[in-house]
């Protein structure tokens, strides 16, 4: 007896939301026996990693902070990844983003007034969208594949903060380490719950999220980018233009990663550091697939991230577990979920030797 | 030394990683898959090579243990994309990240430690040249990588193997009609550039640079699958493309000695920018590309 996989009449909604929780369940598992070879007790790192950030609002409130960017990137790449426009380098673009607001506390370390953080949320925008216009252009104009020159420009990024913080924005008075000054109270973005870390741009996530799921199911603009990712000859015939689909997958994807960059200096760090790059743009890939790239998939699947982020810490601290074990449990994830997507569009059938159906 | 026999004679090794990368990459995608996980497979095979050398098991064993390494990683990506028919860019970027992890993972213990590379074998009579010299002094890696560079080059030329496997990437449906087995060979040629990666990323962390330090691929396994591009998908021109980048981080090295009046960020950037450059210069020539452009790459088989 062997098995086939046969396309399904219909695609099917059970498998699609079983589907991201066998994922789960079978990545877990494997890190399971990966952390036993690395000899970390695999129970006491499990419940590190899924529960114990959820056991106080303290560290519920962490996992909150940590999902904002990852819930706002995800929004804007999934918008990309839908239309087949690869964009892998949300990293470099949440860079250039911090890098831009950031000039505003940094050139005007006194100023004062309630326009200072929106204003750097505008620039935060404005620096992920232009960097994303390069491998725009590149793409519309050049025909470069977009995949290579957003994850190129990613790595060019860190070089430029890095630039930036060991030469003309380094904190005369910060005792050579490579950080700008710390902002002025105005650069900060208020808190939205009192005693905790999180901030309103943990609206602007849930804002985001509300925005493309009306952009993407509702709109005629969304619907054409959905054609050109499902059908790019369909949508030709129809008139639908392919750079167009380029420009705003790019500069949507740039701009929400900007703004999660800016978000992330004038809230939890309140400096531009090396450390406001932490592979938020990369692990937002994973969100966005892991979600369906469904606006409402991403909101389950960068709660579940930032999870394993926060779990991760703990489980450091508890279980002794490497930091580099939660990005291995992250590529897992998305190696089960892209092998259990197949069973929204296949059935598994048994055959006989012959090749017929049974 | 002058900068430009500097240059000249390390040449071959600084392009090696990139070289052996690319050369499986372009049997990978000549069949019509794109696997975008090099760096990930780079990374972990060049952790798992670094231990086998650090216990004491030479350099020929870490190289075999890494191609192992890097194939079984590869067909992970290869049963993803070939038996459940995931998106291909999806599934390359999820190898990439776990390969990325998983290096992390196993290399941690070995942070900063060193070991000694490979001894030089220099071709007599050619090695004692003046100026050019040095390019005929390499280590035997060096060396077995310049013959599978003729050897990739011969097969697509000139045998029926080299023939099927363009078959393949061309028109998969056509060569499946004719009996070819496209999921087979799809599946092998996958293997044989995660092995290729392998041993690229082996030699980065064994020979080329000998210790280990979390994330010391560095994106060439990117810049590796820019190089396929960049030679519009020919082992000759792919081989040139590794050594004009090999050339330029040794420039970039000598740059940074002489003290030229640049940042170095500038000159970290520098393989990225040209990288961007040139793909922007070579893929604006549509015509040429839809010549040599793999027709199915990316493309699932269905029958």
């Amino acid at each position: 007896m062997r098995y086939r996989l046969i396309r399904r009449d219909h695609a099917s909604t059970r498998a699609a939301v079983i589907a991201p929780l066998a994922a789960l369940v079978l990545a877990m598992a494997t890190s399971a026996v990966l952390f036993a070879i690395i000899g970390v007790a695999p129970g006491a790192a499990t419940y590190a990693l899924l529960v114990e950030p959820l056991a106080d609002w303290g560290s519920l409130s962490e996992v909150l902070l940590k999902m904002g960017p990852l819930l706002l990137i995800a929004q804007g790449l999934a918008i990309g990844f839908r239309a087949r426009i690869f964009n892998i380098g949300a990293e470099g673009q949440l860079i250039l983003g911090a890098i831009f607001a950031s000039a505003i506390p940094v050139y005007f370390p006194t100023a004062a007034g309630w326009w200072i953080w929106p204003a750097m949320m505008v620039m935060g925008a404005l620096g992920g969208a232009l960097w994303a216009a390069i491998p725009a252009f590149w793409r519309a104009r050049l025909n470069a594949n977009e995949i290579l020159v957003t994850l190129m420009l990613s790595l060019v990024a860190t070089q430029v903060l890095n630039y930036l913080l060991l030469g003309p924005w380094k904190d005369p008075a910060g005792f050579n380490f490579p950080q700008s000054v710390m902002f002025q109270w105005d650069a900060m973005l208020p808190v939205l719950f009192p005693g905790t870390r999180v901030n309103i741009s943990f609206l602007f996530a849930l804002v985001a999220t509300l925005a493309a799921f009306v952009y993407m199911q509702r709109s005629f603009q969304g619907y054409q980018l959905l054609v050109g990712g499902l059908a790019p000859r369909a949508a030709g015939y129809a008139g639908f233009e392919e750079s167009r689909a380029i420009w705003l997958s790019l500069l949507i994807g740039g701009a929400a990663a900007g703004l999660a960059g800016a978000a992330e200096v004038a809230g939890p760090i309140g400096q531009l550091q090396r450390s406001v790059s932490t592979g938020y743009g990369y692990a937002a890939i994973i969100v966005a697939y892991l979600g369906g790239l469904h606006p409402v998939g991403i909101l389950f699947s960068s709660f579940l991230m930032a999870l394993l982020y926060i779990g991760g810490d703990s489980a450091m601290v508890t279980a002794g577990l490497p930091v580099a074990a939660v990005r291995t449990v992250q590529g897992l994830l998305l190696v089960f979920y892209l092998g259990g997507l197949t069973f929204i569009r296949y059935c598994l059938v048994a055959v006989e030797p012959a090749g017929k159906p049974v | 030394m002058s900068a430009a026999e500097f240059i000249l004679s390390g040449m071959l090794a600084a392009a090696t990683p990139f070289l052996l990368a690319a050369l499986g990459e372009l049997v990978v995608e000549r069949s019509g898959v794109l696997n975008l996980g090099l760096e990930g497979i780079m990374a972990f095979a060049a952790a798992i090579a670094f231990i086998v050398v650090y216990q004491g098991g030479g350099h020929m064993l870490a190289f075999g243990v890494a191609a192992i390494a890097g194939a079984a990683l590869a067909m992970v990506f290869g049963v993803l994309v070939l038996t459940f028919r995931a998106n291909q860019v999806a599934a390359g970027l999820a190898i990439g990240i776990l390969g990325l992890g998983l290096s992390s993972l196993v290399g941690k213990p070995y942070e900063s430690l060193t070991i000694t590379g490979l001894p030089k074998l220099a071709l007599p009579g050619l090695s004692s040249l003046p100026v050019v010299g040095g390019l005929f002094v390499q280590d035997a890696a060096v060396w077995l990588s310049l013959i599978a560079t003729a050897a990739i080059w011969y097969m697509f030329r000139a045998t029926k193997l080299g023939l099927t496997i363009r078959a393949v990437g061309e028109n998969p449906h056509a060569a499946h009609a004719i009996g070819t087995p496209v999921i087979a060979l799809r599946a092998a040629a996958i293997a044989f550039g995660g092995a290729m990666s392998g041993v690229a990323g082996a030699y980065a962390s064994t020979v080329y640079t000998p210790l280990w330090a979390d994330g010391m691929i560095a994106g060439r396994g990117w810049i590796a699958l820019a190089l396929v591009v960049f030679g519009t998908w020919m082992t000759g021109r792919v081989f040139f493309g590794a050594c004009l980048f090999g050339a330029l981080s040794l420039a970039e090295l000598t740059a940074q000695a002489a003290g030229v009046g640049l940042p170095s960020q500038l000159l970290a950037s520098l393989p990225y920018l040209v990288t961007i450059l040139i793909l922007g210069i070579i893929s604006s020539d549509r015509r040429r590309m839809r010549l040599n452009a793999v027709a199915s790459l990316g493309e699932p088989f269905e029958t």
